[in-house]
């Protein structure tokens, strides 16, 4: 059995399974029963001085019958007071004193950094996660993503925090920003421990066609909220290998963004990340979807053959690289499984109207009858040599492993844009036509 | 003893009930996006009046339900109808590439249904007529499928349509004929009053040849459509065919629908002869109304019953029992009231049908329903349109893609034409008679195919849908395979 316990810049967790800091770390009671489901870890709800939420505070994007595949907030931070969570959170490390409880904190000053951090040592906390991406309401205060989209301001407050810190520090990056690796760099410059990403993402996620107002409404406005759930997973993974990959920032990276199972948590971590927090996941269907987690991913490491989480941390972060590196000889087009084939022509009209038409209509004759063939019906046919190997019709065909893309031979060497350019100024071939 | 009503209200009502409900809103939209919007869908090529289903559907998924009814009833003005009495299974839903993904088809027919009867409902008219009419003006006579499919058409393309029926109210078989736990008459009559907001005027009670000679309605109108659709069930030619209690099926259907359904006499005993699709309708709705024993006399096999398959499903688990290979010869009366039949079994040599000799018995009815097949209306089409040519089957001829006939300006479309088909291909030829009177009267081309090909300028016309459509024997042929 692999080993799924992890060490995270000095912070301990029986899993790598964490609830993000958000309405589902709010309270000890959801702490305790977030561990008692199998959580290794909580980020609590981020502690700074009191405020006051409105009514209503969350909305979703729903597509084709699948709720909350995006989900959209403009709650703010914990609305109870630092008393109350410091001494919820020393409950927790009490009764829970292997797993890993994270102090995440929002505040203002030098000062009241020093204290908040303090004072987050002081009730057991494993570590304290700064927040620097909530992009609502707080920002416009100077805080949260204000101090995450500035690279210089980060790394100052960062210092300040440095300067009282005697637990982990973990700066949480906001998505809302050019490229995440200047704020990762500034995190690491500052002397933080780790970084976590990401946070939510700028969002409206619909307008009311009726009332022409977004939800989430309060008394005839919206605002604009933070974005997370299954369909941000895509730009977090970016972001998370890319700061993984930089050699600058080196740092261990707590994945955030749409993780919903074991399979999202293991692409994470095989982009860099060591640990991984959840919070709309949770948030649709409670704690309990843990256990899967655990489960999966211990079954998948130990298939795999990996002995831990740290061990498997990273793999696939080699795997990417810059365009200019890939192979311009490489060919790979699409060819269709005929018996498996249910005749929807969904491969035609996508390449026809949306690639590069390289599909036919043809009479189905020579190609049998498929599973749902009806008589008469025109069966699609890829044109190989024509074919540009996009993947686009493997894609949208509904039947798994109908359209597989095949590798062909081409017998010419490897050339990448990078070996084109030079050979081409060595003066040693010349440039390739231009597609007709 | 002649029959009786048995059920009370209550009950009956509760045993006739509709087959299947209407989806809710969230079950249509979770069932409307299960469709995969195929490019060239095979579900339209298996429909006769070649509906864009993927983009009605897709219309629904994106909640726009008036958007969905405006294509169905673009292609298909009774697709309300259609849409509960359609054999789906056979035909769209029969050609869904869902059924092959996941054995299950998408549930075209309930969501036709979802979205038509919202427009109904909500009183929204998605068809309309140019108020500027184009001055000729066309006979319709039979205001079932085939003429209401013409009538809607022809009005749509500014012609003055008169619609005769000869009775009291239109729909023809969709009002009189279908099984009531199918679809109820309302739905039917709904549609002709839709038409009837396209200008079309309807006149009933009127016989063709009585009320009024064909001959004024070759001087008063531009083009006559003929839509009449069969006469009454084929004789049987066996002694008591006359007594009270043998009944035409459809007759006895048709008491259902104008009648309360606790007012509707049936046997204690019911025998259907026959095994189509109105056999099962016959003595399922026997059986639902309080039959104790309603039986199907067949006089071939399982194997060869025109019945669809789902139709039989049906009828075996409403408790209706089968006599295969069975042939009555006589129908026995007491005090001038059937008493039972008297049956003989069957078998094929050389070819043909024989009886078994000495397999006689005798098995008490007091309810005989013909369910045997329709008489072609030969005898009626030639005395009022003498120059009207029939095919051996009694069928009209008529030219496949104008729908004209033997006789100038005088078209054809429905069960007349065809023999007896489904309701859907009634409306498919009335629709494509109407364009077959457009082009003859405005020397135009034929507006356009019934069914419209999606396969885009590039297109070859392999497989599109109006040049091969698809139908139910080739249907099942591929389904069988």
């Amino acid at each position: 059995m692999a080993d799924l316990s992890i060490n995270f810049a000095g912070i301990k967790s029986p899993n790598p399974f964490w609830i993000a800091s958000g309405p589902p770390s709010n309270t000890a009671y959801q702490c305790h029963r977030a561990f008692e489901a199998g959580w290794g870890g909580v980020v609590w709800k981020t502690i700074g001085d009191p405020i006051v939420n409105v009514a209503s505070r969350y909305s979703a994007l729903n597509l084709g019958g699948q709720r909350m595949v995006g989900f959209n907030n403009i709650e703010l931070i914990s609305d109870r007071s630092p008393e109350t969570n410091f001494r919820e959170i020393k409950e927790c490390k009490d009764r829970w004193p292997n797993h890993a409880v994270i102090a995440s904190l929002m505040v203002d000053t030098r000062e009241r950094w020093h204290e908040f951090v303090k004072r987050s040592a002081d009730c057991g906390a494993d570590g304290i996660e700064l927040n620097f991406g909530c992009p609502h309401g707080m920002c416009e205060r100077g805080m949260g993503s204000a101090v995450g989209q500035n690279p210089d301001v980060a790394e100052t407050i960062v210092g300040w925090v440095m300067e009282a810190a005697e637990i982990p520090v973990i700066v949480k990056l906001t998505p809302n920003i050019t490229n995440v690796v200047y704020a990762a760099r500034a995190a690491k410059r500052a002397g933080a421990d780790a970084i976590s990403l990401i946070n939510t993402i700028n969002s409206i996620t619909n307008v009311n066609l009726d009332t022409l107002t977004p939800e989430p409404y309060v008394r005839g406005l919206s605002s604009h909220g933070g974005y997370c759930g299954p369909a941000v997973k895509p730009i977090a993974l970016n972001m998370v290998q890319s700061c993984a990959a930089d050699p600058e920032v080196n740092l261990p990276i707590s994945g955030i963004g749409g993780i919903s199972n074991w399979r999202d948590a293991a692409e994470f971590i095989a982009l860099g990340s060591l640990s991984l927090q959840v919070c709309t996941a949770v948030m649709h269907y409670g704690f309990r979807i843990v256990e899967d987690m655990n489960e999966g991913l211990s079954d998948y490491l130990d298939a795999k053959g990996y002995k831990s989480v740290a061990e498997f941390s990273g793999a696939a972060v080699k795997s990417l690289s810059d365009w200019k590196y890939l192979d311009l000889h490489y060919k790979r087009v699409a060819r269709i499984n005929y018996d498996k084939c249910i005749g929807c022509n969904l491969c035609y009209i996508a390449c026809e109207d949306g690639a590069h038409q390289c599909i036919d209509l043809v009479d189905s004759a020579p190609y049998g009858l498929g599973p749902g063939r009806v008589p008469g019906k025109p069966v699609p046919k890829v044109r190989e040599e024509d074919c540009v190997g996009c993947n686009l019709c493997s894609l949208v065909c509904p039947v798994d492993d109908c359209i597989t893309m095949v590798e062909i031979e081409t017998g010419r060497e490897k050339m990448s844009w990078d070996h084109y350019q030079t050979r081409m100024a060595k003066g040693e071939m010349q440039p390739i036509p231009a597609h007709p | 003893m002649p029959i009786q009503p048995i059920l009370d209200a209550e009950t009956a009502a509760r045993n006739m009930a509709e087959k299947e409900p209407r989806y809710t809103a969230q079950e249509a939209l979770i069932e409307a996006n299960r469709c995969l919007f195929c490019f060239d869908a095979p579900c339209i090529m298996a429909c006769p009046t070649g509906i864009d289903i993927p983009s009605f559907i897709k219309k629904i998924a994106n909640k726009n339900p008036v958007a969905s009814a405006r294509t169905i009833l673009t292609a298909n003005v009774l697709g309300a109808s259609c849409a509960r009495v359609c054999p789906t299974e056979v035909l769209c839903e029969g050609a869904c590439v869902v059924l092959d993904l996941e054995g299950d088809p998408v549930k075209i027919g309930r969501l036709q249904r979802y979205a038509t009867d919202y427009v109904f409902e909500h009183h929204i008219d998605v068809l309309h007529a140019p108020k500027q009419k184009n001055g000729k003006n066309v006979a319709v006579l039979g205001a079932g499928p085939a003429g209401l499919g013409c009538a809607a058409e022809l009005a749509q393309l500014g012609y003055e349509v008169t619609v005769f029926d000869k009775k009291k109210a239109g729909g023809g078989l969709n009002t009189y004929g279908i099984a009531y736990y199918k679809m109820r008459p309302e739905i039917s009559l709904d549609e002709v009053k839709m038409i009837e907001r396209l200008g079309v005027k309807f006149r009933y009670g009127v016989e063709i040849g009585k009320d009024i000679t064909a001959a004024q309605l070759e001087k008063d109108f531009d083009a006559i459509f003929l839509g009449l659709g069969l006469g009454g069930a084929n004789r049987l030619g066996i002694p008591g065919e006359g007594l009270p209690e043998v009944v035409d099926a459809l007759d006895f259907i048709e008491w259902i629908h104008t009648r309360p359904l606790h007012e509707v006499p049936v046997g204690r005993r019911v025998a259907v002869l026959g095994c189509g699709n109105t056999a099962i309708d016959a003595v399922t709705q026997s059986k639902r109304l309080g039959a104790e024993v309603a039986s199907i006399i067949y006089r071939r096999g399982e194997d060869d019953m025109p019945a669809y398959g789902f139709e039989y499903e049906l009828a075996k688990n409403d408790g209706a029992t089968f006599h295969f290979h069975t042939i009555p010869t006589e129908i026995l009366a007491e005090n001038g009231h059937v008493k039972a039949l008297r049956l003989a079994k069957t078998e094929i040599r050389d070819g043909k049908m024989h009886v078994v000799p000495g397999s006689e018995w005798v098995e008490e009815f007091d309810l005989v329903l013909k369910a045997v097949g329709q008489e072609k209306q030969t005898g009626v089409l030639t005395k009022l349109f003498p120059g009207l040519k029939l095919d051996a089957k009694g069928r009209v001829e008529h030219n496949a893609e104008t729908m004209e006939t033997s006789v100038a300006k005088i078209f054809v479309g429905g069960d007349c034409a065809n023999g007896g088909r489904e309701v859907v291909n009634a409306v498919a030829e009335g629709k494509k008679a109407a364009r077959g009177i457009n082009s003859f009267l405005t020397k135009e081309k034929v507006s356009g195919p019934v069914q419209p090909s999606r396969h885009g300028v590039k297109g070859t016309p392999v497989g599109s849908g109006y040049n091969k459509p698809i139908r139910v024997p080739e249907l099942l042929a591929a389904m069988a395979q």
